[in-house]
């Protein structure tokens, strides 16, 4: 599934990285702690955090993520979008708490 | 120049960790004994106890640095310190509005009090100050440096709060005037795993809770003198000032 559909069917907001909405997710990873991501995200994850610090941005293209998912309507700092636009990785945004928009993500790709 | 023992992370019994015990006056018994010259008291997001460690450690002849262990909304604890009434007390104004009003539950996380010299309970803070503020650590660095404070992220070595826990790895432009390795590693040991923090300079406190911990660990400072800004010049490693290997 591309970042485009699941942007469409979750409703999420596409803050930046728009040239990266035709990438393909391998599956989901949730966490909130920037080293647990490093060891523990794979390649093409969709990764799903309310961190918004600059570093998630090195940290998906670090592990090569397909797009990152900020929850509660938070905003990224300007950092954060000027590095995603950089480095393709789309920034989406929801204002659904984690376990909603990682229920809702679930579930899509379970169908898939 | 001389050189002077710094132990700059050092909590009382106002954080809802630190132990009774951690008075002002045992403080600065603690310090004596461990024939420390500089003191940084940092409870979590308060400063409000510290006044009162620096008068009774005056008297003693032992320098304080005040300021508080910040919780970042990225959940990194920073060390903050402030040269004067002033800015203190701003800071502490910083730490109000910006600490969410979340009440503490004493027997949960522990007592917040604030001490007089009888030793007397004359504040209890509501609000848990071991929640983290609303600040992002940029913005956290800019306002301490803003007003000529000293930003130092602490224990960037255990893997809970700490900049490399939260954030993965430092930040390329953060402006620490130095980065803290806690007592359960030591600079050299932990440069042997992260390189890159040789860039910094490199302090270790003891990060003590109970009064047998001040003093674990400490820094060598070479100064001029003691005060704010020749420690500050000693962390950056200006003008001759510098943390000495022990």
């Amino acid at each position: 599934m591309k970042i485009a559909e699941i942007v469409s069917l979750l409703d999420l907001t596409v803050i930046s990285g728009i040239n990266g909405l035709n990438r393909e997710i391998t599956g989901g990873y949730v966490s909130d702690l920037l080293s647990d991501v490093i060891g523990n995200a794979k390649e093409g994850n969709i990764w799903i955090t309310l961190q918004t610090h600059q570093n998630i941005m090195a940290v998906a293209s670090l592990k090569d993520l397909s797009a990152v998912i900020i929850v509660k309507g938070s905003l990224p700092e300007n950092d954060t979008i000027r590095k995603s636009n950089e480095e393709n990785i789309p920034i989406l945004s929801t204002e659904a708490d984690t376990f909603t928009v990682a229920g809702m993500l679930y579930e899509l790709l379970a169908k898939k | 120049m001389k050189i002077h023992r710094a132990d700059l992370h050092i909590h009382t019994l106002l954080s809802p960790c630190g132990d009774l015990s951690m008075s002002p006056a045992n403080i600065v018994s603690a310090a004596v004994e461990k024939r420390l010259a500089i003191i940084g008291i940092t409870d979590h997001n308060s400063t409000r106890q510290s006044d009162l460690v620096k008068k009774i450690a005056g008297e003693k002849g032992i320098f304080v640095l005040r300021g508080a262990e910040v919780t970042t909304r990225e959940e990194v604890h920073c060390l903050a310190f402030f040269e004067n009434h002033d800015t203190l007390k701003t800071f502490q104004e910083y730490l109000d509005a910006h600490l969410p009003d979340f009440r503490n539950d004493p027997l949960i996380f522990g007592d917040q009090v604030v001490v007089d010299e009888n030793e007397d309970i004359i504040y209890i803070e509501e609000k848990l100050l071991v929640n983290a503020t609303t600040v992002s650590i940029e913005e956290l660095e800019k306002y301490v440096h803003e007003n000529d404070g000293i930003f130092i992220p602490a224990h960037i070595d255990r893997m809970k709060n700490s900049i490399y826990s939260q954030l993965g790895f430092i930040p390329d432009d953060l402006n620490a005037d130095a980065l803290e390795v806690s007592r359960r590693s030591t600079p050299e040991k932990f440069a042997g795993i992260r390189p890159e923090i040789r860039r910094f300079n490199i302090v270790t406190n003891s990060d003590a809770h109970i009064p047998q911990q001040i003093g674990m660990v400490w820094n060598n400072l070479q100064i001029e003198k003691i005060s704010f800004e020749e420690i500050k010049m000693a962390l950056s490693g200006i003008e001759g000032r510098k943390i000495v290997a022990q």
